[in-house]
């Protein structure tokens, strides 16, 4: 699978409160109105713009901050194709994967791409493409990758239960 | 090789020796939820499971925005009482005066202990590491999905050692003491590692301290932070415990660290941490007589009996020159605070005292900033717009802090209010 998209770039420790709001924590229930939130505190421009496929680049400790799922589901929701970062906080990260929103730590790519660029990722090779360059990303570990390959946390508990 | 806690505690769990970036599957011992309980029991019901897997290990505490300040908040707090009577959840603290702040409760009511495995959905679960326990916190699939299989997997984290030696200067806190810390090792310090207070500095604190400590663990990235259980732990849970199966573990002398620091507590001073983060320490020289609109006393990281006793001392026959919000973590600490006359000398001040809860921490309610509003809060963390108004301004700091701030409407130095 690859993907090709718009960028939004970001700085170091973007926190889960300027992705989703606390104060919001408690009235948006709905998954598609949590997306009408994203990013409200920090870039009113994505807020107002941002497009399904688009993709993030944030620099280390992206997501820092709570535990809420929200700041994860917001961008899914919004159609946010993948997170490229320096690093990932760590409740964040796994949010991640439990809701099947791909992320990749690559430090040097998110160096060489700035805020609106066209690039492109394929996960299978393990290669993003960049302003002419290619940076290389690890794959996932395996069971890392199964939950992934089963659309998330609660699919993949679905299916392990037989429920699916 | 030696083991660390995170190695000990996760390999009791597991069953099985374990090693630092290995992965391993346990069932935890506690699983916390607060209002979220609602969302994640909506997950629950899309899993397909009809009973979670031990209505006994889970917990609920409502804290959030208690009592309810908007009907949305009301159906959120009706959705966890139904789901609780429906799964036969025993461990349930309603609006009542049994609450308070969840993490006040899981250390009060005696379900933290050493060596248990304990995860919640808050990102501040990591406080209970001050009884010794592996706490960590979770998003809400993760806990749905705990709730209907009773397992949760953790990659080992490599584990990293802060040795705390000494004792405070009047004036000076554990807050100031991890304000600096967080400053020094930055937001992600400590991204995925399991953080080991170790020392006689730590030892010579009081629990309430501790937690302070590892509360503010998941604002420089650990997974979890923990104190060794000693004397004062084992005394505080031996006529609470809620259950026994807990066991005292520590690191052994010879574990491996994948990072060590250490701190003399007599070189701690009073601080701050400026807008907008968590990490952006100053020392209280460089930022006092910065005026301010609000003060907050309270939250998961200082709204304990001892903060208040501190910030009360301070506080004493004084006037407040800006509005204080005060809210102790739980009602077992306000009915303290009442016998010992604290309750008193805030409202002779001119505070006023809300209903234990989170309060205007994550911008809830009770407190919320007006644009270009500065408060200095006890809270734990200052993030743009975290008090309800995203161009607000948000300073962290020590109850004394906060309590001298108050008086003088600016901030200001404890040192000089004793």
């Amino acid at each position: 699978m690859s993907v090709k998209g718009r960028v939004w770039k970001y700085g170091d420790d973007i926190n889960t409160d300027v992705i989703f709001p606390g104060k919001y924590t408690y009235t948006i229930k709905e998954r598609a109105d949590m997306a009408k939130v994203a990013l409200e505190d920090l870039d009113m421009e994505f807020n107002k713009n941002a497009k399904p496929g688009d993709i993030i680049v944030g620099g280390k400790n992206w997501g820092c901050g709570s535990s809420r799922e929200q700041a994860v589901t917001c961008l899914k929701e919004r159609g946010i194709a993948v997170i490229i970062a320096k690093s990932f906080a760590r409740i964040y990260y796994r949010n991640c994967l439990n809701e099947g929103l791909p992320i990749i730590v690559c430090p040097d790519a998110v160096d060489a791409i700035k805020m609106g660029d066209e690039i492109e990722v394929d996960f299978d090779s393990g290669v993003i493409k960049a302003n002419g360059k290619e940076f290389k990303f690890p794959p996932y570990p395996e069971f890392v990758q199964g939950l992934i390959n089963d659309g998330g946390l609660i699919p993949h508990v679905k299916k392990s239960l037989g429920l699916a | 090789m030696g083991k660390t806690f995170a190695e000990k505690a996760l390999g009791r769990a597991a069953g099985y020796d374990v090693t630092a970036n290995q992965v391993v599957t346990v069932e935890p011992d506690w699983c916390m939820s607060h209002d979220n309980g609602a969302p994640i029991a909506r997950i629950f019901k899309k899993i397909g499971v009809k009973n979670v897997w031990k209505p006994e290990r889970i917990v609920f505490i409502l804290d959030h925005a208690v009592p309810a300040p908007s009907s949305d908040h009301a159906v959120n707090h009706k959705e966890v009482r139904e789901f609780s009577a429906e799964q036969g959840i025993k461990h349930f603290y309603d609006v009542t005066s049994d609450g308070g702040v969840c993490h006040q409760k899981m250390c009060e009511e005696g379900f933290a202990l050493p060596g248990l495995i304990m995860v919640g959905s808050d990102s501040h679960t990591c406080t209970y590491g001050a009884y010794g326990a592996f706490s960590t916190g979770i998003g809400r699939s993760e806990m749905a999905a705990a709730w209907a299989t009773g397992k949760i997997w953790f990659k080992v984290p490599e584990s990293m050692k802060v040795v705390v030696t000494g004792k405070f200067k009047p004036g000076v806190s554990a807050k100031d003491f991890i304000l600096k810390f967080i400053g020094d090792v930055k937001a992600d310090g400590a991204d995925y590692m399991s953080v080991e207070f170790h020392g006689d500095g730590i030892e010579n604190m009081s629990i309430a301290e501790r937690m302070t400590l590892c509360n503010m663990g998941i604002e420089f990235g650990a997974k979890n932070a923990v104190c060794k259980p000693d004397h004062k732990v084992l005394e505080a849970i031996k006529d609470n415990a809620k259950c026994d199966c807990w066991e005292p573990l520590w690191a052994d002398e010879d574990a491996v660290y994948a990072a060590e620091y250490s701190y003399d507590l007599a070189d701690i001073e009073p601080c701050v941490a400026k807008p907008h983060t968590v990490d952006n320490y100053a020392p209280i020289s460089e930022v006092k007589g910065t005026k301010i609109h609000e003060v907050f006393l309270g939250s998961c990281t200082n709204g304990r009996i001892e903060d208040l006793r501190a910030a009360a001392a301070i506080l004493k026959g004084k006037k407040i020159a800006v509005r204080t919000i005060v809210i102790p973590a739980s009602w077992t600490v306000y009915r303290q605070a009442m016998k010992e006359g604290l309750l008193d000398i805030f409202l002779d001040s001119g505070c006023v005292i809300c209903n234990p809860g989170c309060g205007p921490c994550m911008g809830n309610h009770e407190g919320i900033l007006a644009p270009t509003e500065v408060a200095i809060s006890t809270a734990n963390r200052n993030f743009k717009g975290r008090m309800g108004d995203k161009e607000s301004f948000i300073y962290l700091a020590s109850p004394m802090t906060v309590a001298a701030s108050a008086i003088k409407g600016e901030i200001s130095d404890p040192r000089e209010a004793l």
